[in-house]
């Protein structure tokens, strides 16, 4: 059977979170705070890194590390334990002498203090021979991948783009960019390891515990049912903790080397920026051709970014386009250059939010250009179908969005010329940009309900919450889909020794775990009615969700207001505002907190986000929270945000659909699009730091 | 080298063995099993090893412990009554209530930084956004926003915090 739509009780109330109490005492334990589980002090491990970007590690002399009291042993290529599979260069740590990038792991020293690791890897000498590296996108060669993120087609050709554009009486040819960002969530990627009789059990920071066993596994050559990956409370990941990284397989190295003993890791912070992935930088070439009255003809977007050497990662940035806006002609295509460099990796709203970055500063560049309002040059371009498939849309609600969100924040009294408005010190603009990203849907998930006494369940699926609020909206499915009481439900989630999970990733999470356990509960009533008797249980795994034939995706408009001071170029946001089309918000409360953390992380990138590159060697020098900028509180004002009443049966058995990443999607472009308004100087590359305002 | 330090550690006098390089951060986590400080940068950056030591908010990674002998540090763990129902801090039930948190990893750190600011604005300490150095604090929201800027959030669960910390400071 497929899960059926169920009734909303609880879904849809702010049910409070289940484990708030154990957050804000700093009773949760996180991924190295597992030390009272284990029956032996753990070794402390500690990362040594290359200092070349390419070449070889001649030799790695250990000699006064070992020297320094308690240290305990330094693994290196020579003598770490074997992996079985070294397919995969990222995850095979220390199985031979070449170096990818600089910062790539070269040795893991193990100590009896965290304090006797940490001076024991400042004292590992590594001896390396450097060859020619290739660390910038600048100039470096391209080619076209196979396929994009996500599974994507790299490149795509609809109509005949060429006579369209050349035919076009309003052309825009622009380039956008966005920087290297780094997820930085606040706990940085630990583990805890015990390699015991065979079989490795890691306290993971990961948003994917299934999926970090089935990938280590078989890379050290056991079983996957030989691997325990556990992950209770997780301080953040956005993405960086949704695969697994070197790290993971450093540490279960060093935990097999010291068969029994346990082992922790804590990535440093400075690592985290060579270590554990990132959003590659973007350069998005757009070509618009439109009407005078502004209805867009012809449409290219061109999408160069930067892959590793080490392994190909190619950021989905022109994907967005083939759905956004009405287009008869359209072409969309990624090449990457695979430098010496860093692996990227999955940061929020991989591909939209560059890509949804350069296009709705380039829709406000043609809103310029047209003389057109920005709000209705978009609802100008609304497609009747899917351009992309060519299917109808269920429940696109784009204009609605910008609609409300124009009444909320005043969009009315919005000045038509830019440059209009200054207030002592500060130019002021106001600007929006549209947000979208896709229904996911991940099959494979399998829940398991047993009854309990007294009217209880066991709802069991090896999910991870992130921080999101998984564990409290499960719960909330679970009590709606068997019919009974939240209070009723014993939720077990992020273990592997529990039913098989995805990953907490791609806006997927609830909506995949949610229709398993909807389908469990229905199916459980089905073979055991309801008043079951205690100890019965029903198992199933998800194919899928009833197939459509319509396009899903969620909508948003975001609306900024920028202030540049006219002297300082300093760029303060007073208020932000996003609504969304999101589907049922099973949670008003974490779906408020969720969102209103997109929207604070596309501002943090709009203003502050960049890592400066050693034009040498290619890692990152601003590789700390002091130079590595976050939104801090200050930077955070006034921040609204408000949602359609909506229910949307076709993408999930509880009509909702995920919310994780569209807050950040066109974030940075309102807030662009603001401060352009505001000064009359257009930026197109992320960051808008003060310096471009300034000159 | 080690070195044995008395601490008071959320109202419990502990001997605690510690390296010379052991920070105050690394002896609670590593050292006397209290994690509920948390280490989110090890470099004084992001504040979410914020404790309360000898009653104001303290970055505890920026301290060596050995130079703290005989201080007393309240974690977020101890602003709590012990177990599963012991009494919240009136400011974490306002972190609950608002929801001034998402994956929880900041939030010990902010909860003690905010007991601190409410403090520190009862004291009459001025921030860099105090017009009237001479006046009583208003805790405003500016004061708020400027005196949390301390403690960084990932999750971006600032619009919570405020609400949280302006709701506690007018109990």
């Amino acid at each position: 059977m497929t899960a059926r739509p169920f009734e909303a009780r609880s879904m849809g109330t702010a049910l409070d979170r289940v484990d708030g109490r154990e957050k804000v005492t700093g009773r949760a334990t996180y991924a190295v705070e597992h030390d009272a589980d284990l029956d032996e002090a753990p070794l402390h491990a500690w990362l040594v890194t290359s200092t070349t970007a390419s070449g070889r590690v001649l030799r790695v002399d250990a000699a006064e590390a070992l020297a320094h009291p308690h240290v305990v042993t330094v693994l290196d290529h020579t003598n770490a334990p074997r992996l079985a599979d070294t397919e995969d260069r990222e995850l095979a740590v220390l199985q031979d002498d070449r170096i990818g990038f600089r910062g790539q792991i070269v040795a893991v020293v193990l100590a009896e203090t965290s304090e006797a690791a940490r001076e024991g890897a400042r004292l590992v000498r590594v001896h390396q021979e450097a060859a020619d590296a290739s660390v910038s996108l600048d100039g470096a060669e391209t080619y076209a991948p196979e396929e994009a993120n996500g599974g994507f087609e790299a490149a795509t050709d609809q109509g005949d783009f060429d006579a369209a554009w050349a035919a076009a009486p309003v052309q825009l040819e622009q380039t956008y960019s966005t920087p290297l960002e780094f997820n930085n969530p606040m706990e940085p990627h630990a583990a805890t390891a015990l390699w015991r009789d065979g079989s490795l059990t890691l306290w993971d920071s990961t948003q994917a515990v299934h999926g970090v066993a089935s990938t280590l596994a078989p890379m050290l050559g056991i079983s996957q049912d030989r691997v325990r990956v556990q992950a209770p409370y997780i301080g953040g990941g956005f993405g960086s903790k949704g695969l697994p990284h070197g790290p993971e397989m450093a540490v279960a190295l060093a935990a097999r080397w010291a068969d029994g003993r346990p082992v922790k890791l804590a990535v440093t912070r400075q690592q985290m920026f060579g270590l554990t992935g990132y959003r590659t930088r973007t350069v998005s070439h757009l070509r618009i051709g439109a009407e005078p009255d502004g209805r867009i003809t012809a449409l290219e977007h061109a999408a160069v970014g930067q892959s590793s050497a080490v392994k190909e990662f190619v950021e989905q940035t022109a994907v967005p386009a083939r759905m956004m806006y009405a287009a008869s002609s359209l072409r969309t295509s990624h090449r990457v250059a695979a430098l010496d460099v860093a692996v990227p990796s999955w940061m929020r709203a991989p591909g939209e939010m560059p890509g949804m970055f350069a296009l709705e500063v380039a829709m406000d560049d043609l809103a310029e250009a047209t003389g057109i309002d920005p709000i209705e040059l978009r609802e100008r371009n609304e497609p009747e179908v899917d351009p992309e498939t060519g299917n109808p849309y269920n429940n696109r609600r784009l204009v609605e969005c910008l609609h409300r969100g124009a009444d909320l924040f005043g969009w009315q009294d919005r000045p038509a010329e830019p440059r209009a408005t200054l207030d002592g010190d500060w130019w002021v603009g106001t600007g929006v940009a549209s947000a979208t990203y896709p229904a996911s849907f991940a099959p494979g998930n399998t829940a398991r309900i047993i009854a309990l006494d007294g009217g209880r369940y066991e709802v069991s699926i090896g999910a991870v919450d992130l921080g999101t609020g998984s564990r409290t909206v499960l719960l909330q499915i679970a009590a709606d889909a068997l019919g009974v009481d939240p209070e009723a439900i014993d939720l077990a989630l992020a273990d592997t020794d529990l039913p098989m999970a995805t990953v907490a990733g791609g806006s997927s999470g609830t909506s995949s775990w949610g229709t398993a356990i909807a389908q469990t509960a229905q199916q459980f009533r089905a073979d055991h009615g309801e008043h079951p008797d205690p100890g019965v249980e029903t198992t199933t795994t998800t194919d899928g969700y009833p197939s459509t034939d319509h396009a899903l995706h969620s909508f948003g408009a975001v609306f900024a207001e920028a202030r540049v001071h006219r002297l300082t170029g300093e760029v303060r946001v007073p208020r932000l505002l996003g609504v969304y089309s999101v589907g049922r918000v099973i949670n008003p409360m974490t779906a408020r907190s969720q969102l209103l953390g997109g929207l604070t992380m596309g501002l943090s990138a709009a203003l502050f986000e960049d890592a400066y590159q050693d034009p040498r060697f290619g890692h990152v020098v601003t590789q700390d929270l002091a130079s590595y900028h976050v939104a801090a509180h200050a930077d955070v004002r006034d921040l609204q945000v408000e949602w359609l009443d909506d229910v949307d049966e076709l993408a999930t058995p509880m009509g909702s659909r995920g919310i994780g990443e569209i807050g950040i999607v066109g974030t940075s472009a309102a807030i662009l699009n603001a401060a352009s308004h505001a000064t009359g100087v257009r930026v197109r590359d992320l960051p808008a730091t003060p310096d471009v305002f300034s000159s | 080298m080690e070195h044995t330090v008395s601490l008071r550690i959320d109202g419990v006098d502990q001997e605690v063995s510690v390296d010379t390089r052991t920070t105050l951060l690394d002896a609670l986590r590593e050292r006397v099993g209290n994690t509920s400080p948390k280490k989110g940068c090890d470099h004084g950056q992001c504040g979410s090893c914020t404790v309360l030591l000898d009653g104001r908010r303290h970055l505890t990674c920026l301290a060596l412990a050995v130079a703290y002998d005989g201080a007393e540090i309240v974690t977020a763990s101890g602003l709590a009554g012990e177990g599963d129902d012991g009494e919240l801090h009136p400011v974490q039930q306002a972190f609950l209530a608002h929801d001034g948190y998402q994956c929880g990893y900041c939030t010990p750190g902010q909860v003690c930084s905010a007991v601190g600011v409410i403090d520190e604005a009862k004291r009459g300490q001025p921030s860099h956004v105090t017009d009237d150095l001479e006046a009583d604090i208003d805790l405003d929201d500016d004061e708020i926003r400027e005196r949390m800027s301390g403690n960084l959030c990932r999750c971006g669960a600032y619009v919570g915090i405020l609400d949280a910390v302006r709701e506690a400071a007018a109990r």
